[in-house]
C-alpha cells in the first residue's frame, strides 16, 4: 500500500531556507536597490529602469566590459592549451609524479592579494627579479607607467597563478583513461597526434568543460590581483569590471547604479557560462560523418 | 562436445601457413617472472583459448603476441619470419579488451572504418567490409550512433566488429565478455563463435572461466604461473587433465581431491571404507595415490549402485538457479558437491556423500595423471 502525500517537501525545506539566506535574499536586495533611488531609510523613490539605462550608456562600464572580455578570452586561450600541455608532459606515476603535483599546486595555495604583492615586487625594474631580468634583456619595461607592460604583467601573473588548476584537472582526466585505449590506438597504428586528438581530447571533454567554466568565471570576476599589482592603472588600462563596480559602489556610494551594474554583470557571467556549456557539449558530437 | 576447429576443404584459410610460434619466450619484469621459457605453436586459421586464473600470464602472452611488449628472451615467429622486434603497427594484429574500447567521438561506422582508413584501404571497399561485419554483429541500425549512446553489450559488439573488420592475421581477445552481465555474455559468446572461426586469422581468446573455454572449444591452452600446463582440444583437456593443477583449473567448481590408497584389490578414498577397485583403475599397482572426483559426480543422495559413502557436515549450501552446491570438508580437503535440483540444507547438518568408483580420476602423489574415467562414463559437458 503506497500512500502519496507532499511530505517530501519538508526534506527540501532546510536547503531552501539556507539558499534563501545565502543567495536569494541578498540577490533580491540588489534587485531592490537597482530600481530605487535611496536617500535615507525612509526616503526612497522608485525609478524603474533608469539606473539600468544610465549604466548601459556609461562608458566606464562599456570600456571595463571590453577590457574584461579581452582579458578573459586571452586567459582562456593561454591557460587551457598550456594546462593541457603541462598535464601531458607530467610524469604519470612514481615519486616524481607526487612531487610535480605538489609543485603545481603551490600557486593555488597562495592568497590572491599575496599573489598581487609577489608580482608587484617581482616585476619592479629596480629590485624585482623579473623586472631586472627583462630590463637586462634590453626591454624598456615598467608596468606602472606603460599600459602594454601592465597588461602583460597581469596576464603572466594570472597564467602563473591559475594554469596549475587546468593542468591538475587535465591530469586527473588523463589518469582516468584506461591503458587499453593507448594499446588499441597503437595497434591501429595511430600517431601521437591522433591519440591526442581522438582519444585523449574527447576523454578530457568533461574536465575541460569544468576548467573553461571555472577559469572564465574566475577571470571575469578578477579583482584582488590587479588591484594590488597595478591598482587598475596606468590610467584605467587594467581596471576590470569588478574594480569599476567597487569604485562605483564603495568609492562613490552610488548604490542604485552599482546594483544595476551588479545584476548586468551577473547576467553576463550566467549567459557566457551557458554558451560555453552548450557549445562544448555540442563539440563532442562534432566529428561525426 | 563439438569443437570449432575449422576443417573445410572448399574454403582454405585465407593466409596460408601464417603460424605463430613462441620459441623459448620469457618475460621478466623486475624480479617477477611473468612468462617462463614458453614454447607454443598456433596454426593459421586456428581457434585457441588461453585458460588460466587472473595473473596466470594470459594478458602478458597476448601483449607479447601483439608486439605491445618485447620478450626478455626468446623469439616470436610469424609465418616463419622472426617478428620479435617488429613494431605493433607492422604486424597486422587486432585486439579486443575487457573494457569497451572505442573512439569516443567517432560514430560506430567511423570506429569500424578507422583502422582500414589508416591502412589506406579504398573507400568503396571500406564501405563493403564495414557493412558486412556490421550485419554479422547486428550493428546495422547503430552505424550513426556514438559509443556513449549504446549499451555496454553494443559497445563491445562495436569493439569486436572493429577487430573483425580489420581482417588481421592475428586476432587477440582478452576476456572480452567479462564485463557483460551473465545473460548477454552467453548470448554474445554463441554469436561470436562463427565470425571468429571464419575470420581466417589465428584467434587467441583469453578467459579465466573454464565453462567459457569449454563452450568455445578449439585448441585449449592451460596457463598457470607463467607456464603452459597442458594443450589440446577442449574436450580432451577436460577428459584427461594431465595433472592435479590442470584438473582443478578446467573445472568450475574445481575437481575435488583426496589422498587414498590401492591395496589388496581394494580402493580406499580418504577415510572411507575400502571398495572394489573399478575397472579403469585395475592397471594401477598397490600404493598411495591422489584421487579426484568432479563436483557433479559427488552425490548427496544414494543412487543404489556400488558407491563409496562418506559422512560429512555441511559447511555451506548454495542454491544457484536449478543447482545446489554443498561445500564440506573431507579428509582435510575442501570438497564441493554440485547437484541438479534445489535442496536447501542448514550449516553443520550431517550429510551422506556418495561417490561412484567408476568416476574417479587417479593421480600419482606428484600430481601426474595415471588414469581417467572412460569417455562413456563422462556426463556430457554443460
Amino acid at each position: 500500500m503506497k500512500t502519496e502525500n507532499n511530505r517530501a517537501w519538508f526534506l527540501v525545506l532546510p536547503v531552501f531556507a539556507l539558499v534563501a539566506f545565502s543567495a536569494i535574499v541578498p540577490l533580491m536586495t540588489v534587485v531592490n536597490y537597482s530600481v530605487q533611488d535611496i536617500f535615507g531609510p525612509d526616503d526612497r523613490v522608485f525609478v524603474g529602469a533608469e539606473w539600468y539605462r544610465e549604466i548601459l550608456q556609461d562608458d566606464r562600464l562599456q570600456q571595463g566590459l571590453l577590457r574584461q572580455f579581452v582579458f578573459s578570452f586571452a586567459i582562456l586561450l593561454i591557460e587551457i592549451p598550456l594546462g593541457i600541455a603541462v598535464a601531458l608532459a607530467m610524469p604519470r606515476r612514481g615519486r616524481l609524479a607526487s612531487l610535480t603535483l605538489v609543485v603545481l599546486a603551490l600557486p593555488l595555495l597562495i592568497p590572491w592579494n599575496v599573489v598581487g604583492t609577489i608580482w608587484q615586487i617581482f616585476g619592479r625594474a629596480d629590485i624585482g627579479l623579473g623586472g631586472v631580468l627583462v630590463t637586462a634583456l634590453g626591454v624598456d619595461y615598467n608596468y606602472a607607467a606603460n599600459p602594454f607592460d601592465a597588461w602583460a604583467t597581469v596576464l603572466v601573473m594570472d597564467v602563473w597563478h591559475w594554469t596549475s588548476l587546468v593542468a591538475l584537472l587535465c591530469f586527473s582526466g588523463l589518469k582516468a583513461i584506461p591503458d587499453a585505449y593507448y594499446q588499441a590506438a597503437k595497434i591501429d597504428g595511430a600517431s601521437a597526434w591522433a591519440v591526442f586528438r581522438f582519444v585523449q581530447l574527447p576523454k578530457l571533454k568533461n574536465v575541460l568543460l569544468i576548467a573553461v567554466l571555472l577559469r572564465f568565471m574566475d577571470s571575469f570576476m578578477i579583482y584582488s590581483e590587479p588591484f594590488v599589482l597595478t591598482g587598475g592603472g596606468p590610467g584605467n588600462s587594467t581596471t576590470f569590471l569588478s574594480q569599476t563596480l567597487a569604485r562605483l559602489a564603495v568609492g562613490q556610494f552610488d548604490l542604485g547604479p552599482a546594483a544595476a551594474f551588479s545584476l548586468i554583470y551577473f547576467l553576463i557571467i550566467l549567459l557566457f557560462c551557458w554558451l560555453f556549456y552548450t557549445t562544448m557539449m555540442q563539440l563532442g558530437r562534432g566529428s561525426q560523418q | 562436445m563439438a569443437t570449432t576447429q575449422r576443417v573445410d576443404p572448399d574454403c582454405p584459410p585465407r593466409k596460408n601457413g601464417m603460424s605463430l610460434v613462441f620459441d623459448n619466450i620469457s618475460k621478466i619484469v623486475g624480479d617477477e617472472v611473468h612468462i617462463q621459457s614458453m614454447n607454443l605453436r598456433l596454426e593459421s586459421g586456428s581457434f585457441n583459448t588461453l585458460l588460466g586464473r587472473t595473473g596466470a600470464g594470459k594478458t602478458t602472452m597476448l601483449r607479447l603476441m601483439a608486439g605491445l611488449d618485447r620478450p626478455s628472451s626468446g623469439r616470436i615467429l610469424m609465418g616463419g619470419r622472426d617478428v620479435t622486434t617488429v613494431a605493433v603497427r607492422r604486424r597486422n594484429v587486432a585486439m579486443v579488451y575487457q573494457q569497451f574500447i572505442n573512439y569516443p567521438n567517432f560514430t560506430v561506422y567511423k570506429n569500424m572504418a578507422s583502422p582500414l582508413e589508416v591502412a589506406g584501404v579504398d573507400l568503396e571497399e571500406i564501405r563493403q567490409r564495414v557493412g558486412r561485419v556490421a550485419e554479422m554483429m547486428h550493428l546495422e541500425d547503430y552505424l550513426d550512433r556514438l559509443p556513449a549512446e549504446l549499451s555496454g553489450g553494443q559497445q563491445q559488439r562495436v569493439a569486436l566488429a572493429r577487430a573483425l573488420v580489420k581482417e588481421a592475421d592475428l586476432l587477440l581477445l582478452d576476456e572480452p565478455l567479462v564485463n557483460l552481465d551473465f545473460k548477454l555474455r552467453e548470448e554474445l559468446r554463441i554469436e561470436l563463435r562463427n565470425p571468429l572461426a571464419d575470420s581466417g586469422a589465428i584467434v587467441v581468446y583469453a578467459t579465466a572461466e573454464p565453462q567459457e573455454a569449454l563452450a568455445l572449444g578449439g585448441n585449449t591452452i592451460i596457463v598457470d604461473q607463467g607456464r603452459i600446463l597442458q594443450q589440446g582440444l577442449a574436450a580432451e583437456v577436460y577428459r584427461r587433465p594431465e595433472s592435479v593443477r590442470t584438473a582443478r583449473l578446467v573445472g568450475d567448481p574445481p575437481m575435488n581431491m583426496v589422498e587414498g590408497t590401492i591395496g589388496d584389490a581394494t580402493l580406499r578414498l580418504g577415510t572411507a571404507d575400502p571398495v572394489e577397485v573399478p575397472e579403469h583403475l585395475l592397471t594401477l599397482s598397490d600404493g598411495p595415490y591422489v584421487f579426484g572426483v568432479r563436483p557433479h559426480h559427488v552425490r548427496t543422495m544414494s543412487s543404489g549402485t556400488a558407491e563409496i559413502e562418506i559422512g560429512a557436515r555441511v559447511g555451506l549450501a548454495e542454491i544457484s538457479g536449478s543447482e545446489t552446491s554443498v561445500h564440506f570438508e573431507y579428509a582435510g580437503a575442501p570438497w564441493v558437491s554440485l547437484q541438479d535440483g534445489v535442496h536447501p540444507r542448514g550449516v553443520d547438518d550431517p550429510i551422506g556423500i556418495y561417490v561412484e568408483p567408476r568416476r574417479i580420476f587417479a593421480f600419482d602423489t606428484g600430481g601426474a595423471l595415471l588414469a581417467a574415467p572412460g569417455n562413456d562414463s563422462e556426463a556430457p559437458v554443460a
